[in-house]
């Protein structure tokens, strides 16, 4: 039986109150969302916070919505919430593809967008998400908020840009009209992590690819992407050859490593698969090709 | 610390350790055993009960993050004696053998149909993903939630057993 180690629970009441915990107890003190990554490391004394602080009654921070020019999803989005808004499966399919295929639907009623970022784990799909699209995140202190680029949010397996006492409270995605989008990925069995995944999204002006974003999991990919296959392709046609010549860039640029989900050189392969066919998919829909 | 929150629709209060697992407070200290305890690592399903109206695996939430809402366990699927028609689907579509999964199958079923009384076969299969069957194949377990879909209205019902033959 797995137990994980005595903690003080606290259940916030707003965001203020987190903060105020998180401020009272620096470094012992740990936030959680759906519990679904935290709770499982906890039962294997992985994590042992000396105290956990549930946000589930902040439901003020599950929203999708149009803000400006970007669509804000709050923190306590639930993957379920992700795969079923008709907001985002108008702007991006892309969270649909991934959302599909992120863990089972009864882990996605728990699962919230800000528990995923902030997990940074290296199979993360939504980190891939956030990555292709370039999201913004926003951080929230005692001082105020702040915006970190989805792309410099990851400083590293399971670290990111949110200190001691700070906390993410929502996700920005800029609205690209005409952007076609997808995410596909390859796994073991229906509900595992990653052996690897892609994810894209492209603007295109006539034949030409006006603006591009990719993003990979699982690996090894700096940031969750391939900056030389994104610059390759912008400004060029959108052809068949040069998508293909794009995937090899995201093949050589990742740095996958061998373990139960396969080796290597298969990871490689899946990077530059994968990519091509979301690029491929993203073009197809930016024209209306296909749904 | 002490929890107050209503499962299957009575009130409880219990003072318990933050650490404790939902899955082992319905289990050990309410003593309602139908919810299962399997892989304890959020993989195989057989501990879905409903928090606050969605499927959740209860190994993987803590008994104190349920404190002040409602738990609905597979012991609330039968009312006054009366199957629910995704219990009966499993009894006529043989939708079980060892029943270790079916707890939570039939939890995870009973919200499907409450939000799409007509699922087609993909619909089943997608809404199952989360719970493992080491026995049936599926096959069955599919039949029986269509069964259930074709029956929302409870027809042909048979009695419940009572409920000593049940714990035997
Ligand atoms: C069986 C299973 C299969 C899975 N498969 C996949 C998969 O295929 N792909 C995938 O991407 N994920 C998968 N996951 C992970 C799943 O998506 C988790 O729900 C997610 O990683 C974490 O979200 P959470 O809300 O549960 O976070 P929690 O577990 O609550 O928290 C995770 C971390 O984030 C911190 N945190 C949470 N919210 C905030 C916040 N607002 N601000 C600051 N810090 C915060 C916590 O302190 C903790 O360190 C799987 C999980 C399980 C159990
Ligand atoms: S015991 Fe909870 S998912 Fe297996
Ligand atoms: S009936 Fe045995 S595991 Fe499903």
């Amino acid at each position: 039986m797995q137990v994980p180690a005595p903690f003080d629970y606290e259940r916030a009441t707003s965001v203020d109150h987190v903060l105020t915990l998180l401020a009272e107890r620096p470094g012992d003190a740990r936030i959680v969302a759906g519990g679904h990554s935290l709770l499982p490391m906890m039962k294997l004394r992985l994590a042992q916070p000396e105290m956990l602080i549930d946000i589930n009654d902040l439901t003020d921070l599950d929203y999708i919505r149009v803000d400006g020019d970007e669509i804000a999803i709050g923190a306590m989005t639930r993957h379920a919430g992700l795969l079923s808004s008709a907001l985002l499966g108008e702007h991006y399919r892309i969270f649909r593809d991934a959302e599909r295929v992120i863990a089972d639907p009864i882990v996605r009623n728990r699962g919230t967008i800000g528990g995923s970022l902030c997990q940074a784990d290296p199979s993360e799909d939504l980190s891939a998400v956030a990555s292709a699209l370039r999201a913004t995140v926003v951080i929230q202190s005692a001082t105020g908020r702040r915006t970190v680029d989805a792309r410099d949010f990851h400083q590293g397996p399971y670290e990111t840009a949110v200190g001691d006492a700070e906390m993410l409270v929502e996700v920005r995605v800029p609205i690209r009209p005409g952007a076609g989008s997808a995410y596909e990925k390859v796994e073991r069995r229906a509900g595992d992590w990653a052996v690897a995944s892609a994810g894209a999204f492209v603007q295109l002006d006539g034949d030409t690819i006006k603006d591009v974003g990719l993003g990979l999991t699982a690996v090894g990919a700096p940031h969750f992407t391939c900056v030389e296959a994104e610059e390759a392709l912008r400004g060029q046609a959108a052809s068949a050859e040069n998508v293909a010549a794009a995937a090899q860039l995201c093949h050589d640029a990742c740095q996958p490593q061998a373990d139960q989900r396969g080796p290597e050189d298969y990871k490689r392969h899946l990077a530059r698969e994968l990519s091509r066919r979301v690029l491929t998919t993203s073009i197809a829909r930016a024209r209306g090709e296909q749904s | 610390m002490q929890v107050t929150m209503t499962v299957n629709g009575n009130e409880v209060t219990e003072d318990i350790e933050p650490r404790l697992l939902l899955v082992h407070f319905v289990r050990d200290v309410l003593g309602l055993t139908g919810t299962h305890w399997g892989c304890d690592t959020s993989n195989c399903g057989a501990c879905v009960l409903w928090l606050d109206d969605v499927p959740v695996k209860s190994c993987t939430t803590l008994a104190v993050m349920a404190s002040g809402r409602s738990v609905r366990t597979v012991e609330d699927l039968a009312q006054g004696g009366v199957l629910d028609p995704v219990q009966e689907g499993f009894m006529q579509e043989h939708g079980l053998q060892c029943g270790f999964c079916t707890p939570g199958m039939l939890m995870t079923a009973r919200w499907l149909l409450d939000h799409d009384a007509d699922p087609d076969e993909n619909t089943i299969r997608e809404a199952i993903a989360g719970n493992v069957c080491r026995c049936t194949g599926y096959e069955n377990i599919v039949r029986s939630i269509r069964w259930a879909a074709a029956h929302a209205d409870g027809a042909e019902q048979q009695a419940a057993p009572a409920t000593d033959e049940v714990t035997a």
